[in-house]
Formats: structure tokens, sequence, C-alpha cells
């Protein structure tokens, strides 16, 4: 392999690997919080997704609108998802609410099919973000403005929401809540809100991810959430669940490996899904918090 | 008492025996169909429940065991020529090719894989507890489904198998059904029950009695994993057709669904959840085709049956998670009530 080539498959890698960790932050905030995998949080990419696709390209909308309009649709229903479908089950076993989750992915992956129909669908990319840029010497390395837009923009949300978690005062209530929620609660922190701005903050971030997804692979349909999903959730666990920059590590390892992995043996393409449930499985049995994650007691 | 209800029970498989002769000769082929799917979803439904419900184990993987008995039974009952036709992208693997069973062996060795597969999986997973398990075990039967997209020569890929002989006929269903249920029943009734609702309810506690938790969940794992199997193959050989994409995670959720309706734990809410669930399945096919209201076309929403499927889903666990049955048993002494008052006085509180 070429350096020239190698770079390509690095960047590529790190916008990959970026969305994935953008994802999975939701995952891991909502994890560390409610100790529930929320699996409705890959569909709510797919939603954010749909909702620029259907402003900037049926509506006509220019992309910053479009932008806003998807992250505010997307913040909707992730509080929507939790006031309706989590809320009630706040004392019930974890397992109930899991299954919740289970059936609020079903729900929005369906309701998806019935209002945007499953047909898949070509999004437009913007021609200033496609136009390549040569770089090196004798501009041997050509790079698209996308692909270098995807990382730095993830990693300044990143940053902003590490900001938000540790220099606020609904981060300090958010943490406080991952570790005793009841205590938070007699503390005189509204728990129910601080988890809905939990809801809200990884909905954003989900949209964002969604937009960009489809930038770089330039279509949405209504079950393309499913994998990025179940992927981000394995890069959270695989940096330690709860963990922010952990799950910003997992991303990017994952990213790596799935695109590393298929550039050096490019056979083994097919099995490209599998890479990241292997290393889930191997992650869970070597070091089940993670990198990055504390040990949880088990409460007797 | 007990010859009342010895005698009730043969009665209602007598009773069961004259409907599935009857069937058959006054039923279309769609009913027939429905009918065999509501024995094949509750086998499948209580051997995830036996995995989750008894067992406390959240396990998403039962779609890929299913699958493997899906193909290891349709490969052994497939003919050689009809093999040879089938396999386009590349040959079959030789030492497949004249492979053939009866279709009974065939669903023994679908169980046996399927709980081969189960109990590697599980020496694993089973260590990890509550929700990575369900992750855990969701990755291996997607793991499953790749290696069945990926391994050509065996499964040819993702074109998958057709032309299953039908093998799988009301005798055929309901009597594995039957089978399912009288193992069940013994299981839940002996020592290994008692065990298992202990491992299921303090972990920790089970431990300080000497149970070894670790072999108790292994083996009931291995043994919901045949289950899985079994009703996998006799899904294939009632479809006649298995693709890759048959058991994607959909397949587990809808499994789930009967499960939980049903009621975590108990052997009737499985059964009862599997009718529940297959006949709505089928009824709410009405909403995804047009239907004429007295002159006005109303045209057929596609996907709308999964829309309500899913909220169904949502409400039950929000208002009834316990679902129909809890973890109570179906017991001829309900039809009984003074009796069963008198016989619940000298009986020791469950």
């Amino acid at each position: 392999m070429s350096l020239n080539m190698f770079i390509q498959h690095f960047i590529n890698a790190l916008g990959l690997g970026a969305l994935y960790g953008l994802i999975a932050v939701g995952y891991t905030m909502v994890y560390g919080i409610l100790r529930l995998i929320n699996f409705a949080h890959g569909d709510i990419f797919m939603l954010g997704a749909y909702f620029v696709f259907f402003a900037t390209i049926q509506y006509k909308l220019p992309w910053g609108v479009g932008v806003v309009i998807a992250i505010a649709g997307a913040t909707i229903v992730g509080l929507l998802v939790d006031r309706i479908a989590y809320r009630p089950l706040r004392s019930a076993p974890r397992i109930s609410a899991l299954i919740s989750a289970i059936g609020v992915s079903f729900f929005l992956e369906n309701l998806a099919v019935v209002v945007f129909t499953g047909m898949p669908r070509a999004v437009v990319q913007p021609d200033w973000l496609m136009r390549p840029i040569p770089l090196g010497p004798l501009g041997a390395i050509r790079l698209i403005p996308l692909a270098l837009m995807v990382p730095i923009v993830s990693f300044v949300l990143v940053g902003g929401l590490l900001w938000i978690v540790y220099k606020t005062k609904p981060g300090l209530a958010m943490r406080s809540i991952s570790h005793d929620i009841e205590t938070t609660r007699l503390m005189g922190v509204s728990v129910d809100r601080i988890i809905a701005l939990t809801f809200a903050l990884g909905s954003a971030l989900a949209a964002l991810a969604g937009i960009m997804w489809a930038l770089r692979y330039p279509r949405v349909e209504p079950f393309m959430g499913i994998f990025p999903g179940f992927k981000a959730f394995i890069a959270a666990v695989f940096g330690g669940i709860g963990s922010i920059p952990g799950a910003m590590v997992g991303g990017l390892t994952l990213g790596f490996v799935e695109i590393m992995s298929i550039a050096f043996f490019p056979n083994m393409s097919g099995y490209k899904d599998a890479f990241a449930f292997i290393l889930l499985i191997v992650i869970l049995l070597v070091k089940p918090t993670g990198l990055m994650g504390e040990k949880m007691e088990e409460k007797i | 008492m007990k010859i009342r209800n010895s005698v009730l029970t043969f009665l209602a498989v007598a009773a069961l025996g004259y409907f599935l002769w009857w069937a058959p000769l006054n039923l279309d082929g769609y009913m027939l169909r429905i009918i065999n799917l509501i024995a094949i979803n509750a086998i499948l439904g209580l051997s995830l429940n036996l995995i989750y419900g008894m067992a406390g184990m959240f396990s998403l993987g039962h779609a890929g065991f299913m699958a493997v008995g899906a193909y290891v039974s349709a490969l052994l009952i497939l003919t050689s020529e009809q093999k040879v036709k089938m396999w386009i992208l590349e040959p079959i693997a030789p030492w497949l090719l004249n492979l053939h069973t009866s279709f009974i062996v065939s669903l023994v060795l679908a169980g046996l894989a399927a709980a081969l597969v189960g109990w590697l999986i599980s020496l694993p997973v089973l260590r990890l507890g509550g929700d990575y398990l369900g992750i855990a075990t969701l990755g291996f039967s997607e793991i499953i489904r790749i290696l069945i997209v990926n391994l050509t020569p065996l499964t040819n890929g993702s074109l998958g198998l057709k032309g299953i002989p039908a093998h799988t006929n009301l005798w055929m269903s309901y009597g594995c059904l039957l089978a399912t249920l009288f193992f069940m029943i013994r299981l839940m009734k002996s020592n290994f029950g008692n065990v298992l609702r202990a491992v299921r309810d303090d972990e920790i506690a089970a431990r300080t009695m000497g149970i070894d938790t670790f072999r108790v969940r292994v083996l009931a794992f291995t043994l919901g994993c045949f289950g899985g199997g079994v009703g996998g193959a006799l899904m294939g050989n009632l479809i006649t057709t298995i693709d890759p994409k048959m058991f994607m995670i959909t397949q587990t959720y809808s499994l789930l669904m009967i499960v939980v309706v049903g009621g975590l734990g108990s052997i009737t809410g499985s059964v009862l959840g599997s009718v529940l669930v297959t006949t709505m399945l089928e009824w709410l096919r009405f909403v995804e085709n047009p239907i004429n209201f007295g002159g006005i076309q109303i045209p057929g929403i596609p996907g709308m049956r999964m829309v309500i499927f899913s909220v169904l889903l949502i409400a039950v666990i929000i208002f009834r998670r316990e679902g129909i049955m809890g973890t109570r048993e179906f017991s001829w002494n309900w039809f009984f009530p003074k009796k069963a008052a008198h016989e619940a006085k000298g009986a020791v509180g469950e």
C-alpha cells in the first residue's frame, strides 16, 4: 500500500471513528445515568439524517436552516421518547426499560417506513464540501473538505459537551445522578429535568452525526440507524461505559479497526460488520469495564 | 383430584388431536399455516422463556440459534440434485452434497447443532450479566448471520435455500409443541426448576446455598438453544425457503414480545402469548392492504403493522409489565374454585 493510499484510509477511518464516537457519547451518557441501553438512539440518528434531507432537498431550505431543524426535531423526539417510554419505568426492573427501549427503536424505524416510505433516498451533497483540495508535495494527496470537516466538527462538539458536563451546574447534577440518584434528588436537584437534558444533548449529537453520515454515505433509509447504533454502543462499552472521552476513544478504535482491516485484507470485507461484535466480546471478557470505565459495584 | 386433572388433561389432548384431524379437511392453506405458526412460535417462545423468564438471562440471540437449526435441517433434507442446482455462486462443499437424513433426524440434529453453538457461546458470554449479556448474545446472533452470508459453499450465501420440502404439518408442529410442554413442565417441577428460579431471583443467595450458578445457567441456556434450533427447523420446513434476512434481530423481537405478553417465567403465558401475537401479526396485515370502506378507498399503509405492533409492546411493558399470566400457570383447579381453595390451605405458599 502506498503512503498516499494509507493517508486516505487514515482520514477515512478518522471520520468514521469520530462519527461512531459522536453517537457513542449519547449512549454512554444515558447509560451512565440510568443504566439503560437506549436502543432508540440509533434511530434518532436516522431521524436527524431524514430531517435534514427533507429540509434541504425536498423543501430547498439552506443547509444551515436544515441542520437547525434536524437538531431541533431530533431533540424533541429524544425528549418525547424519554417522557413516554422511559420515565414511567424509572422504578421498574432495568430489563423492563430495556424492552421498552427495544420497542421504541422498532417503533421509530417502522414509523419512518410509514412516513418516509421504505425506499432509500439519495442525498445531494453540497458542492463546496466535495471539491477536492490537493495537499502534500505536488498535490499528491487529494482530500475533499468533507473528509476533514467530519472529524473536526465531531471533536469540537465533544469538547463542548465535556465543558457542559464538567464545568456547568447542570453537568455537575448529571455526574451526581450517575453516582447516586436518590441522594441527588434529596439535594434538591430536579432529577427528571436533568435526565431530560441528558436525552436532549445526546439526541442533538446523534442528529449531527446523522447529518454528517448522510453527507459521507449520500443516502438515507429507515433502517440506516441500526448498525451504526449497535457499533456506537459497542464503542461506548469498549471505551468504558459512562465515560465521554472513553466513548470517543472507543469510536475511533472501532473506525480504525473497520477501515484498516478492509484496507489490508480486502477479501475480508464480507465480515466487516462482525469485527465490531468480536471486539465487543473480547473487551467484555478481558476488561468488562472498558478502557476508561469505573468499576461499578453490584448492589446486593 | 390428581386423577381428575389427569383425565381432563387427557381429554384436552384428545380434543386437540381431533382438531388437528379436522383442521386440514376444513380449513384453507392460509389458516393452516397460521395454526402451524402458532405452535412453532410457542416452541420458540417457550425456549426463550426458559432462558430469559425462568433462568433470568436476558438473551437477544434467539434468531441466530433459529438460523443454525433452520440451515442444518434444510441442508440435511434437500436432495443432491436440488443442492447442485441451487449453488450458483460457488459450488457446494463436496461432503455436504450427499448428506441426507429423514425429517425427524434432521430436526433432532438441528436442535443439537443449535445447542452446541449455544453452549460454545454461553461459556464466555454467560460470565456477563444483565444487559451486557443481551448485547453480547445479539452480537453473536449477528455474527452467525454474517457467517451464513459469507460461507457460500456451506449455506449458499445471501441467496438462501429454496424448495425445502414442506415437511412441517400440524401433527409435526403440535407434536413438537406437546413434547416441549411436557419437558418444560417436568423440568420446572423438578429440583432443577427450583434451582433455576433460585439463580434467577437471587444469584448471590443461590451461590451461598452451594449452587454452581454458572453451570446451571449454561445448562438452561443450552437447553433453550436446542428449542430455538428445533423451532427454526420447523419454521424452515413450513415456509420452504430460508435466507439470512429471515433471522434478523426483528425475529428475536417478536419472540420477546410473545414471552413478555404471555408473562415472564410462565409456561402457559408463552403459549397464550404465541396465540395472541401470531394471530395479531397476521390480522394486522389488513392495515397494509387497501380497504374499501363503503365505497371510499382507503389506501394501505406499508409498515403500519409493525408500528402498531411496537406500540403494543411498549404499552404492555408500561401498563402491564407482568403480561397476561405473570408467573402463574394454568391449572385445572381454576374451574373448581371450592376444592382449589381447600387445597391451597394445605399447600405451602409459593
